[in-house]
């Protein structure tokens, strides 16, 4: 009997591994509601803001945008996803079929070229001027956003990419008595800590956390001038200063954790504050993130300049945009002013663990490692971060991280400053 | 299906509209053959016309695409004949993956193929409870690649010894501490260490393929196999593993290129990460995080053809064995 109805089985089998397969394209649709409906009296606002203290921030920015405009509905389009790889795609699609949302979420800087290339973005020019945002944001910031002679977004956040964390207790085992000041004393500090202790020196995450690695040792070998000199068109990739920089990345590589791959930024900063690792570079949400985990500063952790970068503010800012055809444009400009508005960036940042772009925000509001990031942030230069999408766009962007990837694996300094200096001279303007 | 019923009396219709009461004996011929024909025709229309744009038509555009000068959003797509395709021979990235993809497929195949075949030949032989047996291997295949991928990446973390976790900390655990390794994160290797889960996930499915191919082979056979003296090895060397031709290759076919196009079991264990690159991953990298839609669309091509010299050897094969038949 059993045997009999096996025989069918063969076809029925096929056809249900072709169904499998079909079903392995399944897409996730938008959180979006519809645009259509009443124009004027509504804004559709895109972003990749749905959990955790970015979400929050965003609720209490919007609770105040409510309040202002009591006429507006506002929509919150949000796709989950972490840094916005799925939204990033949904709002390609929307773009090119011209169904643009009313304003979206960008990384101000380079990233926002390919749209701004597209036409699909409306200059900001004036806004700035009746706003007065030249003036309440740093000289430099405003600078580095601008793309031939226009601003396309307004930063609504500073985060900041250059820091050091690490573990107090690991340090003082290893007998560090500070953290170290420049790239040379970084290495000689990864040496103690391999020799004296069995913890991880240098904890590193997922290849994307080398790339932002690779950004900090280049500010610091190179000096906020030079790596800012990289990302303009025509920059000397091939020069002996970069060389260096790289042969001390590698030497710093040689100090991180084996199972790097394998884990991800999270896992890596984690091993700082539960005493596995010595030292750890990272963003500054790495301090929202230990927050969450119930660690405290000074004891837990804690956090410098990333070595060597001392009085520079390797800056990257979330930023909202007005799109070209947006269909509730009256709206979206009053969004964009809630943006930029004093009482929307305080409402906003200590919730999500940044900073006002503003010089003028309220202090009181900022604590432990905000407080230290505002005060730098007054008083430091400022550099722009390459892979948190300020200073490369998403060509050269792509291409940089390709290079990083294949120098993890062949550890050849020669071929990735190869790699580097084609991927400036296809990718960059 | 109130639709479709319109559709047919909608061509029935038509093919009565040009004839008048009574024509010709030959016109008269020649709607009765229309009638034969077209009701089967307007019937599957629609899902032509669907799979002729959204599957043929997709496939022409995007090769159109791969040979256009289209490398940024915004850029002219002129045609630019198979340079996009050459280009890419001469990336190291794109060989490593190429290398990471065959790598991939030969270690999962032939792990799949096997296993399963070992499986199929074990609950064939008679085991109690052997439902039950086919049930647990079968589980896996109901799990996506990605909830594998997520479970595996734990288990194949290669920590050293005081911080393993997963299979490494089992070794550990058991003294067998030399078979702890670096797994999927090898340089030469890990990509064969990547194909582990895949045939976990597959060997199943295989095995029951196989095993409906061992019940396949008529019970007369094997009894006058026997009666002519053969041996229980004789009987599946000569009588039962000549019948599994046809099943061994339409697995065959199956995992092919499920590993030619593997993409979520990749990003689910790794991400984008140039130690586990394959093609799909490029692809994906390409389109949305570079915006080069040429580049994206040479490699799409590029897969579509291996996949393609996997299946239409089969499909040649498959429909003239059936004009035989």
């Amino acid at each position: 009997m059993q045997r009999k109805r096996w025989r069918l089985a063969p076809t029925v089998l096929i056809a249900a591994g072709s169904l499998v397969l079909a079903g392995c394209g399944g897409e996730s649709k938008p959180r979006s509601t519809g645009t259509t409906g009443a124009a004027a009296s509504k804004v559709e606002v895109f972003s990749w803001w749905t959990g955790g203290g970015e979400a929050k921030g965003l609720d209490a920015m919007v609770a105040d945008f409510k309040k202002k405009h009591a006429n507006i509905e506002f929509v919150n389009a949000a796709v989950a996803g972490g840094s916005g790889t799925n939204a990033k795609a949904v709002l390609a699609s929307r773009l090119q079929a011209q169904q643009p949302p009313d304003s979206f979420q960008g990384h101000a800087g380079a990233e926002l070229q390919d749209y701004i290339k597209a036409g699909q973005l409306e200059e900001l020019d004036s806004f700035y001027d009746q706003n007065q945002l030249r003036s309440v944001f740093p000289q430099q910031l405003v600078d580095q956003i601008t793309f031939e002679g226009h601003v396309y977004s307004v930063p609504v956040n500073i985060h900041r990419s250059n820091v050091l964390w690490y573990s107090p207790q690991v340090l003082k085992e290893a007998g560090i008595s500070a953290p170290p000041a420049t790239i040379d004393e970084f290495i000689a500090d990864l040496q103690q800590v391999k020799q004296k202790t069995k913890k991880i020196p240098l904890s590193l995450g997922a290849q994307w956390t080398a790339d932002h690695l690779w950004e900090s040792v280049m500010l610091a070998s190179l000096g906020v001038d030079g790596y800012n000199a990289l990302w303009k068109s025509g920059a000397d990739w091939g020069g002996q200063n970069v060389t260096t920089a790289l042969q001390k990345f590698a030497e710093i590589l040689k100090y991180t954790n084996t199972e790097a791959a394998s884990t991800d930024w999270q896992l890596a900063a984690k091993d700082v504050v539960d005493g596995k690792a010595a030292f750890n570079i990272m963003g500054d949400w790495a301090a929202g993130y230990f927050k969450e985990l119930g660690k405290q500063p000074e004891t837990d952790y804690k956090w410098a300049a990333s070595p060597g970068t001392d009085g520079v503010y390797m800056w990257l800012s979330d930023s909202f945009t007005l799109p070209k055809g947006a269909k509730h444009r009256d709206a979206a400009v009053e969004w964009l002013k809630e943006c930029a508005s004093k009482e929307g960036q305080d409402l906003f940042n200590p919730q999500k663990g940044s900073i006002p772009a503003r010089k003028d925000a309220d202090t009181s509001l900022y604590k432990d490692y905000l407080a230290w990031a505002l005060e730098q942030w007054k008083t430091n230069k400022l550099a722009g971060s390459m892979w948190h999408g300020v200073t490369a766009n998403n060509q050269w962007h792509t291409d940089i991280d390709t290079a990083v990837g294949l120098f993890l694996r062949s550890k050849d300094v020669g071929k990735f400053q190869k790699a580097l200096v084609d991927a400036a001279e296809n990718d960059a303007g | 299906m109130p639709d479709s019923h319109k559709v047919t009396t909608g061509g029935r219709r038509r093919e009565a509209a040009p004839a008048a009461p009574a024509g010709p004996p030959k016109r008269r011929r020649r709607r009765r053959r229309v009638r034969h024909w077209l009701p089967g025709l307007v019937l599957l229309a629609p899902s032509i016309v669907a799979i002729g744009v959204f599957v043929y038509g997709l496939i022409g555009w995007n090769i159109r695409l791969a040979l256009s000068s289209k490398t940024t959003d915004i850029a002219p797509a002129r045609f630019v004949g198979l340079r996009n395709f050459t280009r890419l021979w001469s990336e190291e990235r794109w060989i490593l993956s190429v290398q990471h993809a065959l790598l991939f497929t030969v270690v999962f195949v032939a792990g799949a193929l096997l296993l399963g075949w070992l499986l199929a030949l074990l609950l064939d032989k008679g085991i109690r409870g052997e439902g039950g047996f086919r049930a647990v291997y079968l589980f896996p295949m109901a799990i996506s690649f990605i909830a594998t991928g997520i479970v595996w990446r734990w288990l194949m973390n290669p920590a050293p010894a005081e911080r393993a976790v997963g299979l490494n900390a089992l070794f550990h655990k058991l003294g067998l501490g030399f078979l702890a390794n670096d797994w999927w994160q090898n340089e030469h290797w890990g990509m064969a260490a990547m194909a582990i889960p895949a045939v976990w996930q597959m060997a199943g499915y295989v095995m029951a393929l196989f095993l409906a191919g061992f019940r396949g082979v008529p019970e007369d056979l094997r009894e006058a196999a026997r009666v002519d003296g053969a041996s229980e090895l004789q009987v599946y060397r000569y009588v039962v593993f000549p019948h599994l031709r046809p099943i061994t290759l339409a697995a065959l076919i199956i995992l092919g290129h499920i590993s030619l196009k593997v993409f979520d079991l990749i990003v689910a264990m790794s991400g984008k990460q140039i130690i586990t690159d394959v093609p799909a991953v490029y692809m994906w990298q390409m389109v949305f995080d570079a915006h080069n839609p040429a580049k994206g669309a040479t490699i799409a091509t590029y897969m579509l053809l291996a996949v393609a010299v996997l299946i239409v050897p089969y499909l040649i094969w498959t429909v003239r064995s059936e004009r035989r038949g």
